[in-house]
């Protein structure tokens, strides 16, 4: 129709805030709380929305997505907590160390991959590490809301276990801390054993963790529909290859440290996106030319379109080899 | 803005009129001579001021009479509005969202006060001001998405999303286009359009399921669709097809003017941000072929487009026997002269009819 022919930016709607506070939780983990900088109220969420936090370092644009772990009913504060990744790229480093209370930054609106099934009798929760953070939002959603919720959650030991006191001590009865280095581990068959009809499952944490939960939840019957997981997997370095986007009419070099979609942005091509971790598909591009091999590191892409050669999701995935033509 | 309301109906004596400024403001949905599916989406952000596509929710001088036709078919058949068990969260989301926008939007005609969780909603054309308590139903006199959508023009789809799909859980449906909320609750995204004709095949169903399980909070989006109704029909349900579908006969070559109507619906798409459900509202403006033809760009164009329509939609859209008397009415408005590319009249611009 056309009414008035808008052109929209790449990413979710934005939101100008200011850091409100930077509180260490642990060792590894800080959590990171937000007001708005027009001192509005924060658009109300669901809980297990994420945010993608914009960080300028330098001369380079970082954007990292971050479970947002507020109370979903309090419109005055946004938060999220980051584990400190040594190894990684950068961007939780750059929160870190360089992200002090009154910085001026910017956010996305919250956009969720991991939402509540609204329709279940009870809903079971399984944690590992830091994947605690959506949990904490659901909790405080179905403690205002009455639904009923058990928590398993792992953690490495009593010390690394962010929040795992606060949760234990409001919640004595549905809480169940788990510690590695006490030899202990989340009985999971005899948690998914007895359970009412009705009831969903929902796994954060590790790459392994929620395999084993999706797994041992299948062999013992459960539907597909009833277990839920979340896992944004961050780009992982690579080496450095080139690209000739035919659209755009430009050729590209994806750094060792950049994902493919980052060297895009870079180069100043306006690429859709949302979650930035190869779970919601936004960023699918179509394979025009390649001669090489695909990285492939999504979520999103079906194993018959991975062997096909002719999708790409850029945010995560990489190639390896002379040529690569894509129609951005 | 002060807005005039009509005292008019919608069934018997059909005194349903637009005036001249709902006519020039009126969503012609053609924006060239002819027309097939797509999935024609933009970003529902505001437009030219005056026209429907300005506000969130557009408020115009029908509010009050389709209101009370609403209220009239609900009260004969309380299945036009249902809200599966877990979709009352999304219910006071919608509830939010209107009046939060009626509120900004219309200030001298809606009013939303907040104390925390208690609200004093103040609808004057309706007459109404009622405090409750946000999120508790007990304060209301009736579910949260039906209280609110009994003062919000254009039906209400609520749609749950799970697992890459969406789920007709919830509505309001009283002024459709021949489907039912009844018979349609509970299924998904390819079930209740399995009725279409060709779009299937034409891969338009994938692609806008794609589309609108990514529609994110903060970034609503819009289309139009189109159909014909003959006499200003809002409730064209198949609950009631033995009443309007036998006045698709009536027509004749002396009463088509005024008796044929086009049917344009604008369908607004809204993350909900507490429940993460889809709404889906799909507001019914409708305008008597003697007013589109009052147009001259309109009226050459709706020729070309009823003209060279596919006989399957024709079909589906349920006008294919009356076809040829539309267009021995519709080519005397058609003078063969080029039109303007676009939706709108440009009544300046485009020349009147050279006959």
């Amino acid at each position: 129709m056309s009414a008035a022919p808008q052109k929209a930016r790449a990413g979710a709607e934005r939101i100008d805030v200011t850091v409100s506070a930077v509180v260490p939780v642990n060792d590894l983990v800080t959590r990171f709380e937000f007001t708005r900088a027009d001192g509005r109220p924060f658009p109300p969420f669901s809980p297990g929305a994420h945010t993608v936090v914009e960080m300028q370092d330098g001369g380079r644009t970082r954007l990292n997505p971050y479970s947002l772990m507020s109370d979903p009913s309090d419109p005055t504060t946004y938060a999220i907590s980051v584990r400190r990744d040594d190894a990684g790229r950068g961007g939780s480093l750059f929160m870190h160390r360089n992200v002090k209370p009154g910085d001026a930054m910017t956010l996305s609106y919250p956009v969720n991959l991991f939402p509540l099934d609204r329709r279940a009798r009870k809903h079971v929760f399984i944690a590992g590490g830091i994947g605690i953070t959506p949990f904490l939002a659901m909790i405080a959603h179905l403690e205002h809301l009455g639904g009923a919720w058990e928590l398993h959650y792992a953690s490495r030991n009593r010390a690394l276990g962010s929040y795992v006191e606060d949760l234990t001590a409001k919640y004595p009865h549905k809480v169940h801390a788990i510690f590695d280095e006490d030899g202990e581990a989340i009985a999971l068959e005899d948690l998914l054993d007895g359970q009412p009809l009705g009831t969903h499952v929902y796994v954060c944490g590790p790459a392994g963790m929620i395999k084993w939960v999706h797994d041992t939840a299948t062999a013992h019957g459960w539907p597909a529909e009833n277990v839920h997981s979340e896992e944004f997997l961050a780009p992982q370095p690579g080496k450095p290859f080139e690209v000739r986007l035919c659209k755009s009419d430009i050729v590209i070099q994806v750094g060792e440290n950049e994902s493919l979609l980052e060297a895009m942005e870079r180069c100043g091509v306006d690429a859709p996106f949302l979650c930035r971790g190869g779970a919601c598909g936004q960023c699918e591009t179509e394979v025009v030319e390649a001669d090489g091999t695909f990285d492939h590191r999504d979520h999103w892409l079906e194993e018959d379109d991975h062997a096909s050669g002719k999708k790409i999701m850029p945010c995560v995935s990489r190639f390896i080899g002379e040529t690569l033509v894509l129609d951005r | 803005m002060t807005i005039q309301f009509n005292d008019e109906t919608f069934r018997d004596d059909y005194s349903f009129r637009n005036s001249d400024r709902a006519i020039k403001r009126f969503p012609f949905p053609f924006h060239e001579d002819s027309y097939m599916y797509s999935v024609n989406m933009e970003q529902h952000r505001g437009g030219p001021s005056g026209s429907v596509y300005e506000k969130r929710f557009d408020v115009d001088e029908h509010y009050l009479s389709e209101m009370r036709d609403r209220a009239i078919v609900l009260a004969e058949d309380p299945l036009r509005c249902q809200s599966l068990p877990h979709m009352t969260l999304a219910g006071w989301d919608t509830l939010e969202l209107i009046m939060v926008s009626k509120s900004e939007d219309y200030p001298d005609l809606f009013e939303l006060h907040r104390d925390g969780s208690r609200w004093r909603w103040v609808n004057k054309p309706m007459g109404i001001d009622h405090t409750f308590t946000f999120l508790d139903e007990t304060t209301l006199p009736c579910g949260p998405l039906e209280y609110i959508t009994r003062q919000a023009q254009g039906d209400y789809a609520v749609l749950d999303q799970r697992g890459d799909m969406l789920y007709m859980d919830a509505g309001m449906v009283t002024t459709q286009a021949d489907w039912s909320l009844d018979f349609d609750i509970g299924m998904d995204f390819f079930e209740w359009h399995a009725p279409v004709p060709l779009a299937h095949e034409m891969g338009i169903f994938k692609r806008a399921l794609k589309f609108l399980l990514n529609v994110q909070q903060g970034a609503p989006a819009r289309r139009l669709n189109w159909t014909m109704t003959v006499n200003p029909l809002l409730d064209t349900s198949p609950e009631n097809y033995h009443k309007w579908g036998i006045q698709k006969t009536t027509l004749t070559p002396e009463n088509i003017g005024a008796k044929q109507h086009l049917r344009v619906e604008l369908q607004t798409f809204y993350r909900l941000p507490r429940s993460n459900a889809l709404l889906f509202p799909i507001r019914c403006y409708l305008i008597a072929f003697q007013d589109i033809v009052s147009v001259p760009k309109w009226g050459r164009r709706l020729h070309r487009v009823v003209r060279d329509l596919p006989d399957e939609l024709a079909t589906y859209k349920g006008f294919i026997a009356n076809r040829p008397m539309m267009l021995d009415y519709l080519s005397q408005y058609d003078d063969g002269l080029p039109t303007s590319p676009g939706v709108w009249p440009d009544l300046e611009t485009e020349p009147p009819l050279q006959r």
